[in-house]
């Protein structure tokens, strides 16, 4: 309704712009309240953990604090960014932007309900998967362009981590794709329709964990922040960054835990779909089922980070590689004869 | 010119010079980080060709994993500029002579025998046409047994790189997770009943209560 609407209004227009424009506008509009949700998930943390740790948190700027991530983004703004003598200039500004960028593309095929998806393409799941695999060339390159050791030694942890836990949960995603039978996101969550126990964290219990597991260590969030590690390398890869420069790389961190939460709700907490299909529950909007269930998730990376000492960097390889990926492996094993050769294939459907 | 083509020029262009710049830059990070332009761009110009699973795929596995330890190895070498320098244009005639003649093939492959009548552009399906479901069919079925070969032997590979990186050093010092795992309270800390008593002034020093005894393995 509102696409014939925009064209009827912007019929002067060549088509060309027309349709790029329409794209643009479509973009911001996923963009912006992410860019609110991702403020506010800072001033979330800080209040959560503050709480958790019997503090209050942050209450000055404005009313209760609600206002305080404003003022950290226009501090932030209003920064010099330094760039170290030595350093790669270009490699140094564009890393945040490289971190930054696949955290904000990912969310293109994302659906946050039935029909309201930016792109629903076939394979969503692959394309989401291979954006958030690339998120890890702005750690490396600003490790490696910084010209710092503290910052070279965050980069060489974050790119082996990752690169170990990715396998985890692209297992983990291959079981999600064996019981929904399709890539498409959107198809991923319909089939988990009829209720909570239709949902795929419930036969998939074993992918599930491993998945929020990888994901936390895929953002390189506490207890796996190694690459980050205050008390032993500063502030691991952006040790130098000040400024915007390190906004960004803050934002990029938030972007992707948001999108670990609501790709974790869409592909094993049934997504938009109410817990129970009676009365009270489908009254609700979709979209308050999806933002409800992704911020519940999202509040586990700030319970984590607040509970959990770090883990040592060996036992991190150690839980990636012998762990997590033959928990997978074995799972998918079961999925898969669990749903040809027994008579129980009907909870893998 | 549609938008599809347009966006094939740029990728295209965007393919070429990365792959340009990988061959000519001095800094090995930055040759490595073109390699990797280049593979993305790659991917983006097999989407305009509808080869969507392949483009993914391409990106999960050599931007994603493949050259992210490629970089990883790059960036601890240390490498002597210099040096590299001076060797350029020493194989410059060489390498000038195989690029000539690997363009000279394929000139003679095109011109000959390189029909557009015969290999037309591919058949534009439309959304709901999958082409990641269509690979799968043709993979697990009509080719399952060069796919299962093709699987044999990577693990093969797999289980020889590991075994030639397994050797055992004299003096290497390593932990045994396991046994971390393991460890009870009891082998760490030993509790010590006592009494309370009154404080007397002045305080005395008292005994800890507890204390840690070194770690066994």
């Amino acid at each position: 309704m509102m696409h014939e609407f925009y064209f009827a209004w912007t019929g002067w227009l060549p088509e060309a712009i027309q349709t790029t424009s329409w794209i643009v506008i479509k973009i911001m509009a996923i963009l912006l309240p992410l860019m609110l949700c991702v403020a506010y998930f800072t001033f979330a943390e800080r209040k959560v953990i503050g709480y958790m740790q019997t503090r209050v948190g942050p209450n000055r700027v404005g009313p209760k604090g609600w206002l305080q991530p404003i003022a950290d983004a226009l501090k932030l703004l209003m920064k010099e960014i330094i760039i170290p003598t030595k350093s790669n200039k270009f490699l140094f500004l564009i890393a945040p932007i490289l971190s930054l960028a696949p955290a904000l593309a990912a969310w293109a095929v994302m659906p946050f309900t039935d029909f309201l998806v930016l792109a629903d393409i076939d394979a969503s799941l692959l394309y989401v998967l291979a954006l958030t695999s690339m998120g890890v060339y702005g750690v490396i390159i600003a490790g490696w362009a910084s010209n710092s050791k503290y910052a070279f030694l965050g980069a060489m942890r974050s790119a082996a981590q990752i690169v170990a836990y990715e396998i985890a949960m692209g297992f983990a995603l291959v079981g999600v794709l064996m019981v929904a039978g399709s890539l498409n996101l959107r198809e991923i969550v319909l089939h988990q329709s009829g209720g909570f126990w239709q949902w795929y964290f419930l036969p998939l219990f074993p992918l599930f964990i491993v998945y929020f597991i990888s994901g936390v260590a895929e953002t390189n969030r506490a207890p796996f922040d190694v690459a980050e590690g205050e008390s032993e390398i500063v502030a691991g890869f952006h040790v130098e960054y000040s400024g915007m420069a390190f906004a960004v790389f803050f934002l990029a961190e938030y972007a992707n835990m948001l999108l670990i939460a609501a790709l974790t709700v869409l592909m094993f907490l049934g997504g938009w779909l109410p817990p129970v299909d009676v009365a009270p529950f489908i009254w609700m909007p979709p979209l308050f089922w999806f933002g409800i269930k992704t911020a519940f998730v999202a509040f586990f990376f700030l319970w984590f980070r607040a509970t959990f000492p770090r883990y040592r960097y060996d036992q991190i390889m150690r839980l990636g590689w012998k762990v997590l990926i033959p928990v997978t492996l074995v799972w998918i094993a079961v999925i898969g004869l669990g749903k040809f050769y027994t008579p129980f294939g009907y909870i893998f459907q | 010119m549609t938008f599809l083509q347009f966006a094939f020029y740029v990728f295209g262009a965007a393919l070429v010079f990365a792959a340009g710049m990988v061959v000519t830059i001095r800094n090995p990070v930055k040759s490595a980080l073109f390699l990797v332009l280049a593979f993305f761009s790659a991917a983006c110009v097999w989407i305009t060709l509808q080869a969507e699973f392949l483009a993914i795929v391409l990106v999960l596995v050599y931007v994603g994993a493949v050259m992210v330890l490629f970089l990883f190895v790059v960036m601890m070498l240390d490498i002597d500029l210099a040096k590299l320098r001076a060797g350029f244009t020493r194989y410059l005639p060489i390498g000038g002579l195989v690029a000539v003649l690997l363009v000279a093939e394929i000139a003679l492959v095109m011109y000959g025998s390189f029909d557009t009548g015969e290999y037309r552009a591919p058949v534009a399906y439309g959304v709901e046409y999958s082409n990641t479901e269509a690979l799968g069919a043709q993979i697990y079925t009509q080719y399952v047994y060069a796919f299962e070969i093709a699987a044999l032997i990577l693990l093969v590979a797999i289980i020889a790189a590991i075994a030639l990186t397994m050797r055992r050093r004299p003096n290497n010092k390593y932990n045994n997770p396991s046994a971390q795992v393991r460890v009870k309270r009891a082998d760490r800390l030993r509790i010590v009943k006592m009494d309370s008593v009154l404080p007397t002034a002045p305080i005395s020093v008292t005994e800890p209560t507890t204390e840690s005894i070194p770690e066994q393995d």
